[in-house]
């Protein structure tokens, strides 16, 4: 099954893994989370703060992977690898809108959907 | 095939991570403890003991690097097995890890098979660490046990400046032919439990036991300030333990058991020797068997401690000493200066006294 947006085969994964409440609920702390993390980021950039940049693209890189959020953790990494550069206001901004649709197509899956 | 339960310490920063690992490993079989950075991971292992150690790289205020050269420099965590998780990529990474002491490296999104594999392995190797380190501690002293550890094995010896002492229990043959070896067992095992105590208090490393026979090291492996002093008055005390426990037996009617101690100080040349398989921290040289050599004497002449001239330069003058002469000891070519050191809580005095005097720090088994 393709998904755009989420890798279903890891989604899958993590729910016969963890159960599938369990996901739902972490679905809930990663959303919280990257809220956070995001407001971090665009900090971290007009602060010109490259440490904490990448840390923040990291760790979103690697929640990510962990629901399949393939997409997210692709532009989180470039992000996390590519260092704070001149564009980096675009790509928070584009790392943004993608979480906006991942945490969307998650809390889907997580409450049942296909 | 389900790990025996173990306590594992997961550390990550990152919420999601840390609550999915711990679920991970439960759903496992173990039970888990959460710290949210590296800090609070090294306090939190200092606090408690674990069995594992689940650790993130990239953490605020301490980092998961920072966390393995804290803990390698800890001797009571060097041990605790890590399994570094990690989203960070490249291999330099996980190499780096490998050299700081991690045990493992496990790439995330963790997975569950992996993980629990790696968890087993770790385990194990942990259990047979442990095991080890028991064997070690049973049948070599700490101090040789914490040298091993520190410098690893390596067979050769070292020259050393030490004083080496050497005790028996006077007709021990004698015992052993007349009451029931449980009763030499016992007696041998308090004999063993105040020698110990009295050698230990003053430094000194016993590293031989021969039937009732003690070599004992001061000044190796590691070094004392004054081993000749420290061995003499390690000396006195064996003989004060003696006198109590004497006092105890004849209360028992039962006969007293006397010990005689042979010291000599000198260049002797400490290491492993034996084989990669099998060897044992050891002393050569000249004087090993000169103060063996005085520990036999002790019978002919009747004195509790002989110590050679070596000895008696070295200690203070408020241990009355008593020259022999040059005497020519069983084995060597040359006359030997010897010295008795005056034993002034000779069993007898014990046993006017009545009861035993000052001593708390190890009684002997009624």
């Amino acid at each position: 099954m393709s998904d755009d947006v989420i890798d279903l085969a890891v989604f899958s994964e993590l729910r016969s893994t963890a159960g599938a409440e369990f996901v739902a609920d972490l679905v809930g702390t990663f959303c919280d989370d990257a809220a956070s993390i995001l407001a971090q980021l665009r900090e971290a950039a007009e602060a010109g703060d490259a440490a904490k940049y990448r840390r923040a693209a990291h760790t979103l890189k690697s929640n990510a992977n962990t629901f399949g959020a393939a997409r997210l953790a692709a532009i989180a990494r470039e992000i996390e690898l590519g260092g704070l550069g001149p564009d980096a206001a675009r790509k928070v901004a584009d790392l943004g809108a993608e979480f906006e649709r991942a945490a969307g197509r998650l809390k889907e899956l997580a409450h049942g959907g296909t | 095939m389900a790990a025996r339960e173990a306590r594992v310490l997961i550390t990550d920063d990152n919420k999601v991570n840390r609550l999915l690992l711990a679920r991970m490993v439960e759903l496992l079989g173990h039970s888990i403890a959460m710290a949210e950075n590296g800090r609070i991971g090294i306090e939190t292992l200092r606090k408690e003991a674990y069995d594992l150690l689940l650790l993130d790289i990239d953490m605020p205020e301490m980092d998961g690097f920072a966390v393995l050269e804290e803990m390698q420099a800890d001797s009571r965590l060097r041990d605790v097995p890590v399994i570094v998780t990690s989203a960070r990529e490249g291999i330099d990474n996980v190499v780096r890890c490998i050299g700081l002491g991690a045990d493992d490296y496990l790439p995330k999104p963790v997975n569950t098979v992996l993980l629990n594999a790696r968890i087993g392995a770790c385990l194990e190797k942990k259990r047979l660490r442990d095991e080890q380190r028991a064997l070690v501690q049973r049948f070599a002293t700490p101090e040789v046990a914490e040298a091993l550890q520190k410098t690893g094995f390596a067979l050769g010896g070292q020259r050393v400046h030490a004083t080496v002492m050497f005790c028996d229990i006077r007709g021990f043959t004698t015992m052993v032919e007349t009451q029931p070896p449980e009763e030499t067992i016992d007696v041998l095992n308090t004999y063993y439990t105040l020698m110990f105590d009295a050698i230990g208090s003053h430094g000194g490393v016993v590293n031989q036991m021969i039937g009732d026979g003690l070599m004992i090291l001061f000044g190796a492996p590691s070094p004392l300030r004054n081993c000749a002093a420290s061995a003499v008055a390690a000396s006195l005390e064996m003989h004060e333990m003696m006198a109590q426990f004497n006092v105890e037996r004849a209360q028992q009617g039962k006969a007293p058991v006397r010990i005689g101690i042979g010291i000599a100080t000198g260049n002797v040349v400490a290491g492993y020797t034996g084989t990669q398989r099998r060897a044992t921290y050891t002393c050569i040289g000249d004087t090993v068997n000169l103060a063996a050599r005085l520990e036999a004497h002790t019978k002919d002449v009747g004195r509790g401690i002989l110590i050679d001239q070596a000895t008696q330069q070295d200690i203070p003058q408020s241990h009355p000493t008593e020259p022999l002469g040059a005497i020519k000891l069983k084995g060597k070519a040359a006359t030997e200066n010897v010295f008795a050191v005056t034993v002034a809580c000779e069993e007898l005095t014990a046993a006017k006294n009545g009861s035993p005097k000052r001593r708390t720090r190890s009684q002997p088994r009624a």
